[in-house]
């Protein structure tokens, strides 16, 4: 059993996120970059598959800029037996479309018998490329699972619909995503950190991969900052303070 | 005018989804809207008027035994069959879990581009213009598709008013069932129960409870205070982890967003990460004994103090208020 991790390097959600105005891209200066924690989900529960299953094999890729490889590095310590690195120049700025084409294609040249992802990733929120990775590779999908069991014949799943949840099951191979329903992820330990800087990193390009390198054809065309909110009254309750706040609601006609 | 493709969803119980009403009538601002239905059997004459009250010029309506029983995959088959009929200038579907998806794997089917999660549309010179919300809503930013079909998922909720009523012209297809490459769906289980509270995410009020609340059963003062404005029952992701309430409730960053016009967090300390999902909202209201809580920094009107003594007398203030 092969399975592929899906990551993605984003700005930490713990921090003030930016945009360039001037670009409408990622302000990569403004906060951290982290392993994304739906990702971590993601792989958390392909670890346990090869915890329970010694001939599983746990494969990160990513697509991302130099730095990415402290995600990649990050994976290997929690436990994935080896990473993959799309990195290439032309991939800056690359919209969901390029990405999906340039995954699906980095996808068959590695092989797999499942890939996993999270359902949405923190920064685009788009949650459409592993959707557009499956109709590339036309497989099935099981997005957006609550939980989720993987054999070798198969797998299946909880998935959160907009009304209730269905039981949905696919045959191999197929793509898989979590929802924030699935466990924390395990912390590195100290022989993983120290594993971690043998495993083997692949690289490929997109020139390796036979992509092309036209660019997105989503394109911003503005990028606006909303002003911050000020603060507003602030009063140390003394027995009165739920009366002053219900006179400020009718004041403000929201009650 | 141009045809402008939405992909309308039916319930496994038959019912018309409520994001009907938003995408019809952003397709109007766009063209002249089409419905694409995907159904078991073919459409009751009471969802063909229904429709066409919402707006739809045109039902495109395919029927297939698959649409009960495999994951999306009939709706992206429906929907490539209608960009052939109907030479669409845009396709709209909802940002659910099933819109989506269909809109991504339509994207690559058909060449077209997806906008992801979009709060508003329009059309400048013939070019569709998608808005997009990002980090919270600290960022407006708008987007176009240089190239190929323009595919938009609409952030559900946020589209207000309704297009004008059509009398829906009705086009049904019968859709070949494809065994191979999809996703198989076993069962539907329906959430237990249906609120009697507004939906969250277009609900004019939010009460939120956080961590401060202590247990399951205090989350009812929560519940409590909203049932008295007339108000949706949000959380934070700590209620959340802590089992408070169901993961639905969750507001923020990787939860539900949400801009009321009046949000009230209760014990929620508004961690970057809650405020993401909440700091559009007109008035925000904050009760927290820690008078360094961030949710403070946002709030129009802040209560340091304990949540257990002011939602009581607040409930009872607001009842004497409304007498």
């Amino acid at each position: 059993m092969k399975i592929v991790v899906l990551v993605k390097q984003v700005p930490d959600t713990a921090e003030e996120r930016k945009l360039d105005l001037a670009t409408g891209q990622l302000d990569r200066e403004a906060a951290d970059s982290v392993l994304d924690e739906i990702n971590e989900r993601a792989l958390e529960a392909a670890l346990r598959i090869k915890d329970a299953n010694k001939g599983a094999e746990v494969v990160a890729m990513t697509m991302g800029p130099d730095d990415a490889t402290q995600s990649l590095r990050k994976a290997l310590s929690m436990g994935a037996d080896s990473a993959v690195h799309i990195v290439d120049d032309s991939l800056d700025g690359a919209d969901t479309g390029r990405t999906a084409a340039t995954l699906a294609a980095a996808l068959r040249s590695t092989g797999f018998d499942v890939v996993m992802a999270g359902n949405e990733s923190t920064d685009g929120r788009a949650g459409v490329v592993p959707a557009m990775v499956a109709e590339h590779l036309r497989l099935p999908l099981l997005g957006s699972l609550i939980s989720a069991e993987i054999a070798d014949d198969g797998v299946s799943g909880v998935r959160q619909g907009e009304g209730g949840t269905l039981n949905v099951r696919a045959g191999l191979p197929a793509i898989v995503t979590v929802t924030e329903r699935f466990p924390e992820a395990r912390f590195p330990n100290f022989k993983g950190i120290l594993t971690a800087k043998r495993k083997h990193v692949t690289t490929l390009s997109t020139a390796e991969l036979g992509v092309p390198t036209g660019a997105s054809r989503t394109v911003v065309v503005s990028t606006v900052e909303r002003p911050p909110r000020a603060a507003g009254r602030k009063l140390i309750d003394d027995g009165t303070a739920a009366d002053e706040l219900a006179d400020f609601l009718v004041a403000n006609r929201l009650v | 005018m141009s045809n402008i493709l939405v992909l309308i969803e039916i319930s496994h119980r038959g019912e018309i989804a409520a994001s009907a009403r938003g995408l019809l009538a952003a397709a109007a601002t766009l063209g002249s809207p089409v419905a694409v239905v995907v159904s078991p059997a073919p459409l009751e004459d009471d969802d063909v008027a229904r429709l066409g009250e919402l707006g739809a010029a045109r039902i495109y309506s395919a029927v297939t035994a698959a649409a009960g029983s495999v994951l999306v995959a009939p709706a992206v088959d429906a929907l490539g069959g209608a960009v052939d009929a109907y030479e669409p200038a845009a396709i709209l579907t909802a940002n659910s879990v099933d819109g989506r998806e269909a809109a991504a794997r339509l994207a690559v089917r058909v060449g077209g581009s997806v906008l992801a999660d979009v709060v508003q549309v329009s059309s400048e010179n013939g070019t569709v213009v998608a808005q997009h919300s990002v980090f919270g809503g600290a960022y407006t930013v708008e987007s176009v598709a240089e190239g190929g079909l323009p595919i938009l998922t609409i952030r559900q909720g946020v589209i207000e008013g309704q297009a004008p009523a059509a009398t829906a012209d009705l086009q049904t297809v019968s859709l070949d069932a494809r065994e191979e490459g999809v996703a198989i769906i076993d069962q539907f289980n329906d959430d237990a129960a249906v609120s009697a509270r507004p939906e969250l995410r277009t609900a004019s009020t939010v009460v939120s409870g956080g961590r401060g609340l202590g247990s399951s059963e205090n989350f009812v003062l929560v519940e409590q205070l909203a049932d008295t404005l007339g108000a949706a029952v949000g959380a934070s992701r700590a209620a959340v982890d802590a089992g408070y309430i169901a993961q639905t409730a969750q507001v923020g960053q990787t939860g539900v967003s949400v801009s009321p016009q009046l949000y009230i967090a209760l014990g929620i300390s508004g961690a970057i990460q809650h405020r993401a999902g909440m700091q559009t909202a007109k008035t925000i209201v904050a009760i927290n004994k820690d008078e360094d809580a961030p949710i403070f920094e946002v709030a129009d009107f802040g209560i340091v103090g304990d949540i257990f003594t002011v939602v009581p007398k607040l409930i009872e203030a607001v009842k004497a208020r409304s007498n």
